[in-house]
């Protein structure tokens, strides 16, 4: 990493805004190869499933929907199945599954930062908790479901508190590791500048976590996506997961595809923007990364 | 080695003494007890720049922690201008913002701006309001050559550069002591001639004692007005070196017979400890 000043290809240090330097970061993007390749890489997927689909007709491909019928479908004002970008049901489908990640993240942020900074900084709580929660991560979400089920009312709290668990995981380990990931120069240099211990938590411990948080949290919002559709699947009444399960109970093979797709979009929305997040909280991060990239 | 010695350049400064008097450190990994510093004494008299020379290792960093605060002593004590900093009844230092240190990897904030790491000390005091202090910071930052990098966090500007914020930093909290842990190792040997005139500019401009660890001797010579040359693992002082040579001084120096001279007559010692060092197989430390 460069970390000169005069380093000619990056932006200027003083001048550098959050908009400067976006702008450069997508104006060298795209004066790289690397969104031709991205296309590239598309276009080959969606070949191959035309083909084997729609061409060849490969054996095992058969029941399979190809891609003029799913975009067809998608894209339809009057869809064969009742699911297109025209029907009010797709958007509900989406906010409800939206609704649900919200709700559990939130939850898992809002419990899992503190406990995982705690953990990190007090040796005495992690040795009550750390053990347990050790035992208790590993058990997959799915293992899960029949407790939720039989703990929580309704349908829809059973699939939040799914949601949540693996999310809540992985957001107090990395937050943990953060914490321990300091370098302990940086707490002395604060004691010996006279902060306090609640001083040091409040302006070393927690920023100096931060990079490992949102590492956390960028994990946490992809496993919550993973568990929520896994929780659609078994209960609830919207929602993508249950979009896709019930779909395949009903021999609506498009609805199935149209489902997944969105399910990425929507997915890889939210996660950009914890990033986007990420780099708004921790603009030293990036302008370090900035004029280190270039 | 009890006299405070008088210095043209040090007889302004009326606080800032360390007395490290007869001080042992034992370490006790797995039983197996390690002497790291043995029955050491130094005299610091205030505002003298005292290079602690010694072959990596060797345990002069003990020493730097136990004047900090970071870590405890097993027995002698540790004066700051006569008032108790560790010894009998109290084994440990509290850290504290007259003695404050500049570290081996430089311990600025990544995630604090450059004025924002400046004005820190204070502002964890809370003494003097926001604007006072942010005003002060501004100042020193112009004095120590360093405006136009108030907004840059630390790790858009160079080594060199966040070497002197650190030092302003430091100073921004009328320190007694600054403690050196070896600031300059990582540096080319271009950048940390700079970087020594800037040190010792500074230290013309605010006259505070120094305690200034390194294995380089050459940096030890410029720098200081006296080295302590430490022996190795268990450190203990072994020859007190003076250097007559009259501050302010420049990078001119370095060629002076006067230089070579003192060059000469601390190579020899240096030398044999780093000798035995390397023979015991010491590590880093």
């Amino acid at each position: 990493m460069s970390n000169t000043l005069d380093s000619t290809a990056g932006p200027q240090g003083a001048e550098v805004t959050t908009m400067t330097l976006t702008m450069h970061r997508v104006s060298s993007w795209l004066k790289s190869p690397r969104p031709y390749l991205m296309l590239i890489g598309f276009a080959a997927v969606l070949g191959f499933w035309f083909l084997s689909v729609e061409i060849w007709k490969l054996p095992r491909f058969v029941d399979m929907p190809g891609p003029t019928e799913v975009f067809s479908e998608w894209f339809s004002k009057d869809p064969y199945y009742g699911l297109s970008i025209y029907t009010p049901e797709y958007y509900k489908h989406i906010g409800i599954s939206l609704r649900r990640i919200g709700f559990a993240f939130l939850l898992a942020t809002g419990l899992g930062v503190p406990l995982g900074l705690f953990l990190g900084w007090s040796k005495s709580f992690r040795e009550y908790i750390f053990p347990l929660f050790e035992v208790l991560r590993p058990i997959p979400v799915l293992a899960w479901v029949p407790l939720a089920i039989i703990m929580f009312a309704g349908s829809e709290t059973p699939v939040i508190f799914l949601t949540f668990l693996a999310s809540f995981f992985a957001t107090t380990l990395n937050t943990m590791l953060g914490v321990e990931s300091i370098d302990e120069s940086y707490s002395r240099a604060a004691r010996c500048l006279g902060a306090n211990r609640w001083q040091t938590f409040r302006h070393v411990v927690v920023p100096g976590a931060m990079p490992y948080i949102f590492t956390g949290l960028q994990i946490s919002i992809g496993v919550a996506w993973f568990s929520l559709v896994a929780g659609e699947m078994v209960s609830g009444q919207y929602g993508l997961g249950y979009l896709i399960n019930t779909a395949y109970m009903m021999i609506e093979y498009p609805k199935i595809i149209i489902g997944m797709i969105t399910l990425g979009i929507v997915g890889y929305s939210t996660s950009a923007l914890v990033r986007l997040l990420g780099d708004y909280l921790m603009q030293w991060r990036v302008r370090e990364l900035a004029l280190g990239d270039n | 080695m009890s006299a405070v010695l008088d210095r043209p350049a040090t007889d302004i400064v009326t606080e800032g003494a360390i007395r490290i008097d007869d001080v042992v450190k034992i370490y006790d990994p797995d039983g197996a007890a390690v002497m790291a510093v043995d029955h050491c004494s130094i005299d610091i008299p205030a505002g003298e720049i005292c290079m602690i020379v010694g072959p990596s290792g060797c345990g002069k960093t003990t020493l730097l922690n136990a004047i900090a605060g970071f870590h405890g002593i097993t027995s002698g004590s540790i004066h700051l201008d006569g008032e108790l900093l560790c010894g009998p009844g109290q084994p440990q230092a509290e850290p504290g913002s007259d003695r404050i240190v500049v570290f081996q990897n430089g311990a600025l904030f990544p995630w604090k701006t450059n004025l924002d790491n400046i004005a820190f000390g204070p502002m964890m005091a809370g003494k003097l309001s926001k604007q006072e202090i942010y005003d002060k910071a501004r100042a020193m930052m112009a004095d120590a050559g360093l405006s136009g990098t108030e907004n840059n966090f630390p790790g858009e500007v160079s080594s060199g550069l966040r070497r002197r914020v650190e030092i302003v930093r430091a100073l921004m909290n009328d320190p007694k002591v600054l403690l050196f842990d070896e600031p300059y190792r990582a540096l080319d040997s271009l950048t940390k001639s700079v970087m020594h005139e800037a040190l010792l500019e500074i230290y013309y401009r605010n006259k505070v004692t120094i305690f200034f660890i390194t294995h380089d001797l050459e940096e030890a010579i410029f720098l200081g007005h006296r080295l302590v040359i430490m022996s190795s693992r268990p450190c203990k002082p072994k020859k007190i070196v003076e250097v007559d040579i009259p501050h302010p001084r420049d990078y001119s120096v370095l060629t002076s017979p006067r230089f070579r001279e003192i060059m000469n007559e601390a190579k020899g010692v240096v030398h044999e400890e780093a000798q035995k060092a390397f023979d015991a197989g010491e590590k880093e430390g």
